[in-house]
């Protein structure tokens, strides 16, 4: 089983090492943190999570920025030690409320006490932050989540990873608060990563939703709750469903393709009413994850074009359009463009009165990067950029170029139109009301467009 | 091993600010020992953690041993906890220290609060101090009968850390038995689930030596104990269930009916959020339903939604995990999956190790029905801003084509590739179109009229130029200045550093010569007195080789060089389906990430498969080298028809994927005299052998069978040459049959299925391994004849099944062999 965890800092520094059966030398982490900064050095290659150094086994995932890594030196099921390890990151969100480098660092002590309970001489034992209240004592010390810098050096290892977005709470499930009284409180947050990939004619390729219902719970007294989801709400595109005129994307019926539930669900009333009934456990996890390929609205439209202008220059128009209620506002939007390796120069032209925009050319990586904080529902927006080349232009240039990528962020939006009825929470007293917050927010996971 | 401690932050606890710390540390500690005086905890808390802080980022802070343990004394549960931590890790090399840590220990395990005493018991047991075990046992012995179940748990997987320290010592004290029982009765689950896991580990490892440990790791896979697990699968935490599920994977149901109730009774654990449990449920549904074709194929059906649930849903190392056994059997089962195919396109934020495999699925999904679509998204990868993708996809393209669907746009789409005028492409691109003009000679026009166009300077890549230089000698009629563009490299002789692409430079010019003599004649001359002068060997030698051909007769020279060719049909598979086969058996392991199996990548102390004994890996390199003698006596029968078919199919046949033991299996439709790459080890190619090496064909007279096989009870064969005839012989009679629960009870050891063939007159000439592998080598002699028969034989007596490969001198005997063979095997551990 699992022989060493370790977590260790973007520079390779060790921030908690616990060796569990001492079968594997103490290099181990430097090892291991060589071969992934160095993984081909002549190829721009990320280290995959699992690889194997002279018979140990380096399993490791990327959390804010950090790597949790487990070695072992058998043949271990390797799902069961990602999972492990993502849960042991969570578990330690739910304790120290924010999840960084600075708060692991002033909680070390608590962090080994979780780790010896979590696993004992390299076995899983309980990854529940209920269970493992009654067993963890160091108090945690709480960082601030606001002084932090929201783009640190942590961020670029977020980029362009399916990251969750962090849900906003950034408070621990057992410290209690200044005024000593917890507030009683829940959140339910449904997720969604869309993948959208256009062709050069801006017809839909594929399209697809990976959509979570993320619950963290702050109530007392784990009272159950019922979730209830859209009443005609479909799963498995096998159904007789697919073919009925009636469900076709107009009439909003949603179909998932399929979906999982966390072991705490109860599914009997699922069949009848769509309603999921729980009870709580502490911290945060996924209620349901969802996957749909059922055709949805694209929240944005792109479109780009590259020109020649003369022997050795060029014109890119890059147009988005948010085809999304006036109502809801996209945040940090990122629009990338790959252009032809032989490009010298680009300037920018911005539309007029444009703000809150950027515009990059990113030299080593050769693209053009164009940055605007939000974009309001219904809005177009359109940037134009010259190129310079440093040589003639021979062949077709849009094949050189692109395809264009979008990232963004969408609160209070979801493509899917799964909804959340209601929330539900078993009445302990007339006067027991706690606050309930639902949230949606979806997010780019590969927003493609093909030039 | 420290990293550099950086000095900015150095008010934080955690990050020490150097060496001298360590004896201020202790000086600190020592002045707080006995202090009673308020906030002296507090004092103890913050030194406790600067030295925990001190061994994590790797400074030795061993030398406060005493101090720590001085000032351990305290009721703070936040200041124990540290200490064990602290004690835990140095006690090892400290072992006359940790005996001062044992008093204090022994006196938590009595404790009124439960979570001290598991506290204690668990850092107690940690110590890992060999003169220290005889305080475990007594603590030990009183956890596992503790009423609370934590304490129960903790000291579950304490008696496998003492089983680690003193194995003898565990035994002595009847632990195994106690944890045995424990485990069929506590009604804590996990304690139930630590029970199991101690006891696997034990048993596993004593069954080397231990008939009685071998039975009991059979009873664990037994019918009783499943049940019983599997009755409760709910109450266990999604991890333990990960332990069950992987433990009924090995289970053998004696119907239909059962493998029926238990799949109903654990669907529900493939909607489970956790990937971990889910991938445990698939293999036991996979590995249940091995035998039975049709719902193997519905298994296949079900799982596929939630997998790919699973990769949309995790962290991106999850979904590789998850892809990686998505892969797996996607390879296994092509046609199952290829409607699927838009769930394998690349996304733009896949990591490159995920476009890697997903490009892979792609290929293999490929049919009539798909092909187009999954062509035109390979294609918008050609162009991507990631070379080694874009690499990938290109060969992609060809691998497709090669498979025969759609070669016609195909063709059109690779040609267009070399129209984008990219090196990485034009490279990449030209390896394949030669690739399928040896497959599709029908195409040379279309690919030629371009190819004809290709400047062989912008060209740098080896494998690229090579290709190029094979199409110009191959279709020199056909290439209106081919004779000059060679004369040109040839010119440039010097400047060429990769001697494949001066062998090759040579057979072309060659090739050229034989159909436009006048033109070539010139450049044959300079090619040659460059190739002479080479100082690479191959290149000196195929030159000299030409040139005294050419002497000889130039019309011999051309049936040699530039024969008639015949197209190629079948490329040869990288992996074989052994191996395949063997991945498949490790499903939800590493194995299946790596693509190897797991005697391939795990060291000894910590696999079961193949470690040679001494003569046995004598036997695996002669079965080995065989092979190869075999590859070489092919490669050279095709080298008179192509030579750079055998010098860039080397390196593939050469990969590292075959071990001793696997030999080839080798297609069944293959026409083996064009397919060079199929290797198998077909009698002519055995001859072949013989003759090339001057041993002279075996004398084997070929008797008609006899009505039931009896054999000679002392056969005589020296291993010499049972490796020859190993080598020789192709494998008339490959089969798997189940060991009965006896007869893997009894293989402890191979001694005990020696004894036992040798009384069926089957001798063993080799064999090795550890549990849970076993390998043999076995021969018989027929009664009366000089006619033997050779057995390679791996057991598993984990999964029970032995995989068995005859090879007969008089192959008509070999069935019969095979049943006789198969009962004595089956009759083993009965007796």
């Amino acid at each position: 089983m699992i022989s060493q965890f370790f977590v260790l800092s973007q520079r390779g520094d060790n921030i908690v090492f616990r060796d569990y059966r001492g079968e594997v030398a103490k290099g181990s982490a430097e090892i291991f943190f060589r071969k992934v900064k160095f993984w081909k050095e002549d190829e721009a290659e990320e280290a995959p999570p699992v690889f194997n150094v002279d018979g140990v086994n380096y399993i490791h995932v990327k959390v804010v920025g950090l790597f949790f890594v487990a070695t072992s030196r058998v043949n271990v099921p390797p799902s069961l030690v990602l999972e492990l390890l993502q849960r042991i990151a969570r578990v330690t969100k739910d304790y120290l409320g924010v999840l960084n480098e600075d708060s692991i660092r002033k909680n070390f002590v608590l962090v080994y006490e979780l780790l010896d309970e979590v696993i004992d001489f390299g076995y899983p034992q309980t990854t529940s932050t209920e269970v493992l209240k009654s067993y963890v004592f160091n108090e945690p010390i709480v960082v601030d989540a606001g002084r932090l810098p929201p783009l640190g050096p942590a961020a670029i290892f977020m980029q362009g990873t399916k990251r969750m977005p962090g849900t906003a709470v950034t408070k621990s499930v057992v410290a209690t608060e200044p005024g000593g009284k917890k507030r009683e409180e829940i959140f339910v947050d449904i997720i969604e990563k869309i993948s959208v990939t256009f062709s050069s004619s801006g017809y839909i390729l594929t399209s697809e939703i990976d959509g979570t219902i993320q619950m963290k719970s702050y109530l007392t007294g784990n009272p159950e709750i019922r979730l209830a989801l859209n009443e005609d709400l479909s799963i498995g595109r096998n159904g007789s469903s697919l073919y009925d005129y009636r469900s076709s994307s107009g009439s909003g019926t949603v179909i998932l393709d399929d979906c999982n539930f966390h072991e705490s669900v109860h599914l009997e009333s699922f069949d009848v009413d769509r309603t999921l009934s729980l009870i709580p456990p502490d911290g945060e996890f996924a209620v349901m994850n969802y996957r749909m390929t059922q055709e949805f609205k694209p929240p944005f439209r792109v479109t780009a074009l590259i020109e020649e202008a003369g022997s050795s220059r060029a014109e890119v128009i890059l147009k988005i359009r948010a085809d999304f209620s006036p109502n809801v506002t996209a945040n940090t939007i990122t629009v990338q463009m790959p252009v032809p390796s032989y490009t010298m120069r680009a300037s920018f032209e911005l539309e007029a009165g444009a703000t809150g925009q950027t515009t990059d050319f990113k030299e080593g990586s050769r693209r053009l990067e164009w940055n605007l904080k939000k974009i309001v529902g219904g809005a177009e927006h359109t940037l134009r950029a010259k190129l310079t080349f440093s040589q003639e232009i021979h062949g077709n240039i849009a094949k050189e170029a692109g395809p264009v990528n979008m990232n963004f962020t969408i609160p209070m939006y979801n493509a899917s139109k799964l909804q959340v009825r209601y929330l539900q929470i078993a009445k302990k007293s007339k006067t027991y009301n706690p606050y309930r917050w639902v949230r949606y927010v979806t997010q780019a996971n590969s927003y493609v467009a093909r030039l | 091993m420290a990293p550099p401690v950086s000095t900015p932050k150095s008010a934080s606890p955690s990050q020490p600010s150097g060496k001298s710390e360590v004896t201020d540390l202790k000086l600190q500690l020592r002045h707080l020992a006995g202090s009673r005086a308020p906030g002296a905890d507090d004092a103890k808390r913050d030194l406790f953690k600067r030295v925990i802080s001190c061994m994590t980022v790797g400074i030795d802070v061993s030398p406060a041993f005493s101090e720590m343990v001085m000032c351990s004394a305290t009721s703070d549960v936040v200041l124990k906890k540290m200490c064990y931590l602290y004690v835990g890790n140095y006690a090892r090399c400290n072992p006359d220290l940790a005996l001062l840590t044992i008093n204090f220990l022994q006196k938590d395990c009595h404790d009124q609060d439960p979570t001290i005493r598991g506290l204690a018991l668990r850092s107690l047991c940690s110590l890992r101090v060999q003169n220290l075990v005889e305080y475990l046992v007594a603590p030990l012995a009183a956890g596992l009968k503790d009423h609370s179940s934590y304490v129960r748990t903790v000291a579950a997987i304490g008696v496998l850390k003492l089983y680690h320290i003193s194995a003898t010592m565990c035994h002595d004290s009847d632990f195994p038995a106690a944890l045995k029982a424990l485990m069929l009765s506590d009604p804590d689950a996990q304690v139930v689930a630590n029970c199991l896991y101690s006891l696997l580990e034990i048993w596993t490892q004593d069954a080397a030596n231990s008939d009685e440990a071998a039975r009991e790791i059979e009873a664990l896979y037994g019918k009783s104990i499943i049940y019983y697990l599997l009755n409760r699968i709910k109450d266990f935490s999604e991890w333990a269930q990960c332990l069950v599920l992987d433990l009924v994977s090995k289970y053998i149901p004696s119907d239909n009916n059962e493998i029926f109730d238990m799949m109903n009774l654990l669907e529900d654990r493939l909607q489970h959020a956790n990937g971990a449990v889910v991938l445990a449920t698939i293999k036991v549904f996979l590995h249940l339903t091995m035998s039975m074709t049709d719902v193997h194929q519905q298994v296949y059906e079900r799982i596929k939604a939630p997998l790919l649930t699973l990769v949309g849903a995790g962290s991106p190392e999850q979904s590789y995990a998850v892809l990686c056994h998505l892969h797996l059997l996607v390879m296994r089962a092509p046609m199952l999956f290829s409607s699927d195919y838009k769930h394998f396109y690349c996304q733009f934020s896949d990591p490159s190790y995920v476009k890697k495999l997903k490009l892979e699925m792609l290929t293999a999904i490929a049919n009539e029905s798909n092909t187009y679509e999954i062509v035109t998204e390979l294609c918008e990868y050609a162009g991507n801003v990631d070379v080694p993708i874009a690499q990938e996809s290109i060969r992609a393209v060809g691998k497709i084509a090669l498979q025969q669907y759609d070669v016609n746009a195909i063709v059109d789409r690779l040609l267009q590739f070399l129209e984008m005028e990219k090196d990485y492409v034009t490279a990449e691109t030209l390896v394949l179109v030669k690739d399928l003009l040896r497959k599709y000679p029908q195409w040379s026009h279309d690919c030629i009229a371009v190819v004809g166009n290709i400047s062989s300077n912008s060209i740098q890549e080896p494998k690229a130029k090579a290709a190029l230089i094979w199409m110009l000698g191959e279709y020199s009629q056909d290439m209106m200045d081919a004779p000059y563009v060679l004369e040109s490299l040839v010119e440039n002789w010097e400047e060429e550093h990769s001697p494949e692409v001066r062998l090759h430079l040579l057979t072309a010019v060659m090739k050229c010569f034989f159909k436009r003599a006048p033109e070539t004649q010139k450049a044959l001359g300079a090619a040659l007195a460059a190739g002479l002068a080479d100082n690479n060997q191959d290149v000196h030698d195929r030159a000299l080789f030409y040139y005294r051909l050419l002497q000889y007769d130039v019309a011999v020279a051309e049936r040699v060089v530039n024969p008639p060719k015949q197209a190629v049909s079948v490329f040869a598979d990288t992996q074989s389906s052994e191996i395949k086969d063997r991945i498949f058996d490790e499903f939800n392991s590493l194995s299946v990430v790596y693509q190897k199996p797991s005697y391939l990548f795990t060291d000894k102390e910590h696999r079961g498969p193949f470690e040679f004994s001494e003569d046995l890996s004598n036997l695996a390199i002669g079965g080995d080298s065989g092979d190869d003698v075999i590859h070489s006596a092919q490669r050279y029968e095709e080298n008179d028809k192509d030579l750079l078919l055998s010098t860039s199919d080397k390196e593939e046949n050469g990969g590292p994927t075959h071990n001793g033991s696997s030999t080839y299996s080798a297609p069944s439709d293959v026409n083996s005299s064009t397919s060079l790459v199929s290797s198998s080890t077909t009698q002519p190619a055995a001859f072949a052998i013989d003759d090339l090496l001057g041993l002279g064909v075996l004398d084997t007279p070929v008797l008609p069978p006899p009505p039931a096989l009896s054999l000679n009870a002392k056969p005589v064969l020296d291993p010499g040459t049972f490796q020859k005839k190993w080598g020789q012989l192709t494998v008339s009679s490959s089969q798997e049959s189940t060991l009965s629960i006896q007869g893997v009870a009894s293989l402890t050891a191979p001694q005990s299925l020696i004894k036992h063939m040798q009384n069926n007159s089957i001798q063993c000439i080799a064999s090795g391994g550890q549990p849970p592998n076993y390998k043999f080598f076995f021969f018989a002699q027929k009664e009366g004849s000089s006619s033997f028969f050779l057995v390679e034989c791996i057991v598993n007596t984990a999964s029970a099944k032995a995989q068995i490969k005859i090879k007969a001198d008089d192959a008509s005997a070999s069935d019969a062999f095979a049943s006789l063979f198969q009962s004595a095997l089956s009759n083993f551990g009965s007796s």
